[in-house]
């Protein structure tokens, strides 16, 4: 039977998993918009392109899935690019659909006609111009297995109007087809690599793990646990890995980097072997890199090679899928490590990062009587009502560092951040994907009063799709994060941070038909939070938060982690 | 650690826009291209290039690694760890009035190389041969006056015997 290339496109979709897509429509993709109504897939529409790729981002990191939307050409795929960009940086698997202006016009500057395949070839995975409608169904499936495999990431597809009206017999490809002779992911650990991380590990007298998205997206986190018990070794993790690993469990040592913990810093820096895991060694995470875990023999475990020897140059390095290798680790310990006492091995070591954890906790001084409400206290007391079962998203900024300190994050895929790329605007999009994975979960978005305003448009959509996205805005009036580091290093010279003319967050969640709150008072917080999250539709809770809370600890930029600035 | 010349060899998928994605990568990483050639293989569906480029090891490790990461690409062989022969092809534009012509044909002759065009004023030579030599034709060549030139770019292949 002959399909026209968008019912191809849409049969394609269904097959692949697709149940939703975040899209927005166009002159370029209205054949497929005319096509949807028949079909079962489920499309939000949004109410800025950003809006839908950060969606389908935040769907993805929720879900384990592959995200999906939809644009029009030209302005609404350009609108797509910071999300590409933001999935690009954190590895997410999306696949991003553009529609196209016709084949014939393409290369004259024809209306709304944009190079969008140029445009995103440095952030994306991998892209493709369809000139044929012939070739649409293998290119879509090779999107699919490219957005997924190896290291994951965003692809985009670009589809001209048409080749979306050209009919063509429909045949699905089958695995076979769609394997390229250009791309093989190596996942398999070398054994004895393997073998060889097992016996540092029993010569270890100061191990640590430090793990990254990685071990989010292999879904290698109850290998993690295990591991980490069995081998008693404390376990750090980056902005990334957050969920990794249950930050209840005694061998938690916190975040590690710029904003991370003494005790992981401090770990990182005295330690004699360090496992990466999925991460890696990103600037924000090893501050200044010549002095850099000094006296630790490093390991570095990654399914990308590039990720390896790139910042640091480390001892056993392991191209692997993070998931095959911990997994296969655990296997080789069980098998011949049975009668190790790795608790004798390491505790003292584990008593020394405990001795650390309460010389420095993570902190800040509690508000006085009359004093503003300190962000902290929010963040802990929605770390409280949620018992960390909650999925969280962050905007960028303070917001953000407050979130990973202060709200112990118990499973992988609950806290939806952009760690890479450091995107404002992307936590309420992204909670609006989840909320799709998860109609059921409560999911907050911890927002900032700048970050929430770059996205704020989309309360319609959570409205109009009755997605009960819960926002708390830490609102200090300022752009905090920027004048936080203005105050510190730039003479308190406080240009273009504060936030002057701000909405009133209460009255606009009303307008667009969601609930609002507001809270000043300390002693209001719980009891409002309480309120709103019990409210069946979307939420604004707008707290003021003291202005000039700065986040801490804090390694400077550039700044070794032993040379940390505490509260 | 040093710095050095490598000659890449890259086979990718003949596919639009994969030239761009190799420049692309390297001018967005700030890798170094000295010359890039391009060119088809007996493969129709293959095409061939040749990079050089100038870097430390781990700068070409990193070089290396990218560019088996580009979705397009089949494979990337470092020449500078083989045994390789190695040419690339010139023409120069060189100032030739009749009191010189002489000794500039007497160069052409020593360095094996064609004159291709001839004008009362100008020769324009063809050279082929290994980066030294190119070079030191240059060099012998520079006081007559060079007025343009034009070069392909590095083009090798691996010798049939490594040993
Ligand atoms: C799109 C974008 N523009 C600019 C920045 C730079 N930036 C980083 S944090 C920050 C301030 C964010 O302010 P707010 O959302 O109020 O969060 P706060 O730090 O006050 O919690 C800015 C401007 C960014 N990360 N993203
Ligand atoms: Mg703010």
């Amino acid at each position: 039977m002959e399909l026209t290339g968008a019912q191809i496109l849409l049969e394609c979709l269904k097959r692949e998993g697709v149940d939703v897509i975040f899209g927005y429509p166009g002159g370029a993709v209205i054949d497929i918009y005319d096509e949807l109504p028949r079909h079962p897939l489920k499309h939000i529409l949004v109410r800025h392109e950003q809006g839908a790729i950060h969606a389908a981002d935040g769907y993805a990191r929720a879900s384990g899935k592959t995200g999906c939307c939809l644009v029009t050409s030209g302005p609404g795929a350009t609108n797509t690019v910071t999300g590409i960009a933001t999935a690009y940086m954190d590895s997410i698997p999306v696949v991003i659909i553009t529609g196209q202006v016709p084949t014939p016009l393409i290369g004259n500057d024809a209306f709304q006609e944009v190079d969008i395949v140029g445009i995103t070839r440095p952030c994306t995975k991998h892209n493709y111009l369809v000139k044929d409608v012939a070739s649409l169904a293998l290119t879509i499936r090779r999107a699919f297995y490219l957005a997924r495999s190896g290291r994951p990431g965003p692809v985009l597809v670009d589809l001209p109007k048409d080749v979306m009206q050209a009919r063509t017999a429909f045949v699905w490809p089958d695995d076979e087809a769609i394997r390229m002779r250009s791309y093989n992911p190596s996942a398999k650990p070398n054994k004895r690599q393997l073998q060889k991380v097992a016996e540092l590990i029993r010569a270890a007298k100061r191990p640590v793990f430090y793990v990254g998205g990685g071990v989010v997206s292999a879904n290698a986190s109850a290998d993690l646990c295990w591991l980490a018990r069995r081998l008693h070794i404390p376990v750090t993790a980056t902005l990334m890995g957050l969920g990794g690993f249950p930050a209840d469990d005694p061998l938690w040592l916190g975040m590690l980097g710029m904003h991370g913990t003494y005790a992981a810093n401090r770990a990182i820096q005295d330690s004699d072997l360090i496992i990466a895991a999925g991460a890696r060694f990103d600037d924000r995470v090893t501050g200044k890199i010549a002095e850099f875990a000094p006296k630790a023999t490093l390991v570095h475990i990654d399914i990308d090679p590039t990720s390896i020897q790139k910042n640091v140059a480390v001892h056993v390095p392991m191209v692997a899928d993070v998931g095959q290798a911990l997994s296969d680790l655990r296997a080789l310990v069980e098998q011949q490590d049975a009668g190790f006492d790795f608790v004798a091995a390491h505790e003292p070591w584990v008593k020394t990062t405990l001795e650390w954890e309460l010389e420095h906790p993570i902190k800040y001084v509690p508000a006085k009587r009359g004093e503003a409400v300190k962000p902290q206290y929010v963040v802990e007391k929605i770390y409280e009502l949620t018992k960390g079962e909650a999925i969280i998203a962050t905007e960028v900024g303070q917001n953000q560092m407050w979130t990973a300190q202060f709200y112990g994050f118990q499973s992988p895929r609950t806290f939806l951040s952009s760690g890479g790329l450091g995107t404002m605007g992307y936590g309420f999009p992204a909670a609006i994907g989840a909320q799709m994975a998860f109609p059921d979960k409560l999911v907050i978005d911890i927002a900032g009063d700048g970050s929430i305003q770059m996205n704020i448009q989309e309360l319609a959509t959570a409205v109009c799709y009755d997605l009960p996205v819960k926002i708390v805005i830490l609102n200090n009036g300022y752009l905090g994060m920027v004048r936080q580091w203005q105050e510190l290093f730039y003479k308190k010279n406080y240009c273009a941070t504060c936030m002057e003319a701000q909405p009133d967050f209460v009255k606009l969640a009303e307008a667009y038909g969601a609930a609002g709150f507001r809270v000043t008072r300390s002693r209001d917080v719980e009891k409002v939070l309480k309120e709103a999250f019990a409210v069946p539709k979307p939420v604004i809770v707008d707290v003021r938060v003291s202005p000039d809370e700065n986040v801490y600890p804090m390694v400077p930029a550039g700044k070794s982690l032993g040379e940390m600035l505490l509260v | 650690m040093s710095e050095k010349r490598h000659v890449l060899s890259v086979l990718v998928e003949n596919e639009p826009g994969v030239l761009s994605r190799v420049a692309g990568l390297f001018s967005g990483r700030g890798f170094n291209i000295e010359s890039l050639n391009v060119g088809p293989t007996l493969d129709k569906g293959v095409s061939i290039m040749t990079i050089t480029t100038v870097g430390d090891e781990q700068i070409i490790e990193q070089i290396v690694k990218q560019l088996r990461k580009l979705v397009m690409t089949i494979k990337v062989v470092d020449l500078t760890e083989h045994k390789a022969v190695e040419r690339e092809m010139v023409l120069i534009k060189v100032n030739a009035e009749d009191s010189r012509r002489a000794e500039i044909l007497r160069i052409v002759d020593i360095f094996r190389c064609k004159v291709v065009d001839v004008s009362p004023e100008e020769l324009t030579i063809e050279a082929t041969g290994d980066v030294g030599k190119i070079k030191a034709i240059f060099s012998m060549l520079q006081r007559f006056g060079i007025k343009e030139i034009a070069r392909t770019g590095t083009v090798a292949l691996k010798r049939s015997l490594q040993d």
